[in-house]
């Protein structure tokens, strides 16, 4: 399963469509470190609404992704987070320590705004 | 048991499948919508352990009834290189892997019961159980 | 006392007598359905009911009774037994009056089965060892039918408060307030957390003050139950201020290895508000005695 990537100005963003194995998770870690250094984006964001399941793995690779695009000089923000996904998450002693978050994509989009260009919203 | 349903596990393909079967089952017990993620939580962590470190098991979700409770059961079983100390695999942390080492611990809390039987060169087995909640609609 | 089934001529003449019980009651339908009305009415049963709902009902269950008594099935007592019960509690009829109208309806009967075989003692007896056991059974299963109503409704009232003593409040625009009283058990710690994260999404919050002055007492379960809320909101996009927490649950905390330093909190709810007030870009602005401004305003850069 592809996860498209729309490339926004500044900013780059995924949206997952489906359920995704390991592996299409692995590729889109590349692909967005890939593209982030490739266009020299300052703001990255992952929308993560349709995954009912966020376990061990994915937040490991969310987090490895989020480290290596810091290291190329951009922000990451993950985005749509579930409610139940969030609380079972929690459960399991997954925290997503260091990653950004917020509510939904225009929350990401205000949200890496305001870090990156110093606008007003919440920081 | 008639309705239990088994997902042979090969590769790390197998394990969306497992999960979305777990769901199933649950949903057709009634389990609310925060316990059917919890429930498939559980089942990918230790089906990702049965990939990662057994490479081929089986995950099979069934159907419990004890006394008036329902609930669902879920048993991982493998013919891997099993688990040395499970006390040790069991702590939050700990990982052989490069990995957060909280599959076991982290499965145990999202369900009500989890038991681990595990013989060196025989092969590792998960049982876990979680009851519909009574007084819930 | 003939045992039931102990031979066959007995069984016979059980079967007679039970469809002359039958008949008999058949017969007298109108005559003691009056009767059992008349006794209710005096006895105050019937408070609260139309004349309508007294005669349908009154029909039914005489004729009930009598089926059960027909043919030993009580499926059909059970049904209506559980319908009404589900109608009679919510309209707020009382145990007393359905025990009450039931126990009624067994001495009439009774009574006029005295009447009728007043000039016969055995085959009285034989009657009462007939219908003795149906009336009984009847009994029973209204009872019955009764407390399991009663039980379902005080679950879902319990349901009901439950959620009631945990209300999350919106504020304004962005800010939650999720006021904690009373004792926190699991059940109620996580009934609290899906509820506020439910919120969250619905509500687009951004911050959440969780005032926890009225919370008398923090173990282990509940302080975990915290750091885990507090986790989760912030993976839903929305920052966490805890405050009312007392220096006893604040040592109770670090005791229990929660680093207080990497949660958020503020003395009281009103400076939990503040705070909140400043991280959606609002700010109080001081009475300048110059202009004499006191308002809030959004920040505007
Ligand atoms: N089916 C299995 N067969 C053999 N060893 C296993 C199996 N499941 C778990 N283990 C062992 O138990 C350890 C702990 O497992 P656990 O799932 O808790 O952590 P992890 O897989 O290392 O990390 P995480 O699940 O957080 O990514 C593993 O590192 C592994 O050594
Ligand atoms: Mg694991």
């Amino acid at each position: 399963m592809l996860v498209p990537i729309l490339k926004q100005g500044d900013y780059l963003i995924a949206s997952i469509q489906s359920e995704l194995s390991d592996a299409d998770l692995l590729k889109l870690r590349d692909d967005l470190v890939r593209r982030v250094s490739e266009f020299r984006s300052r703001g990255v964001i992952v929308d993560v609404t349709v995954l009912d399941v966020m376990d061990s793995f994915a937040t490991r690779t969310l987090r490895s992704m989020a480290h290596m695009i810091m290291l190329r000089g951009a922000e990451t923000v993950i985005v749509g987070i579930q409610p139940e996904v969030a609380f079972s998450m929690v459960q399991l002693g997954l925290r997503l320590e260091g990653v950004t978050t917020a509510l939904d994509l225009e929350e990401g989009l205000s949200l890496l705004d305001h870090k990156i260009k110093g606008d007003n919203g919440l920081g | 048991m008639a309705d239990r349903v088994c997902v042979q596990i090969n590769s790390e393909i197998d394990i969306v499948t497992a999960r979305q079967k777990g769901r199933d089952k649950a949903q057709q017990l009634g389990f609310s919508s925060t316990e059917l993620t919890l429930i498939a939580t559980a089942i990918s962590e230790v089906v990702r352990n049965i990939v990662e470190y057994a490479r081929r098991g089986e995950l099979c979700v069934g159907i419990v009834q004890q006394g008036d409770k329902r609930g669902i059961v879920v048993v991982a079983q493998d013919s891997g290189p099993g688990i040395p100390d499970i006390n040790l695999a069991m702590q939050d942390g700990y990982s052989t892997g490069k990995s957060l080492g909280l599959g076991l611990p982290g499965a145990k809390r999202l369900m009500d019961e989890f038991e681990i039987v595990s013989e060196v060169g025989k092969g590792t087995k998960v049982t876990m159980k979680k009851w519909v909640q009574k007084n819930v609609r | 006392m003939k045992k039931k089934g102990t031979n066959q001529p007995s069984n016979e003449a059980d079967t007679a007598l039970r469809q002359e019980l039958v008949e008999h009651f058949r017969e007298k339908r109108e005559l003691l359905r009056q009767q059992w009305v008349e006794q209710m009415t005096t006895k105050g049963l019937l408070a609260g009911l139309t004349r309508e709902d007294i005669e349908n009902e009154s029909i039914t269950i005489y004729d009930t009774c009598i089926v059960c008594l027909e043919t030993g099935e009580y499926e059909g007592a059970q049904t209506y037994a559980t319908r009404m019960a589900e109608r009679g509690v919510l309209r707020g009829m009382t145990t007393e009056q359905i025990i009450g109208g039931i126990l009624t309806l067994r001495d009439v009967y009774g009574r006029s089965l005295f009447e009728w075989y007043q000039q016969d003692m055995e085959r009285l007896l034989a009657a009462l060892d007939i219908y003795e056991p149906v009336a009984n059974k009847i009994l029973s299963i209204v009872a019955l039918a009764f407390v399991e109503e009663r039980e379902k409704i005080v679950r879902q009232q319990q349901e009901a408060i439950r959620e009631l003593s945990t209300p999350v409040l919106q504020v304004r625009d962005q800010m939650l307030i999720l006021p904690i009283i009373g004792v926190i058990d699991t059940h109620r710690a996580r009934q609290l957390t899906e509820q506020l994260l439910r919120t969250i999404r619905t509500n687009r919050a951004k911050v959440v003050v969780i005032d926890i002055t009225g919370v008398p007492a923090v173990d282990s379960k509940v302080a975990n139950h915290l750091v885990q809320t507090v986790d989760a909101s912030r993976l839903m996009g929305a920052t966490v201020i805890v405050t009312g927490i007392s220096p006893e649950i604040a040592q109770t905390l670090v005791t229990l290895g929660v680093d207080l330093s990497k949660m958020n909190t503020v003395g009281d709810l009103q400076g939990g508000i503040e705070e909140a007030d400043q991280l959606l870009g609002y700010r109080a602005i001081r009475i300048d005695p110059a202009s004499g401004s006191n308002h809030q305003e959004k920040k505007v850069q």
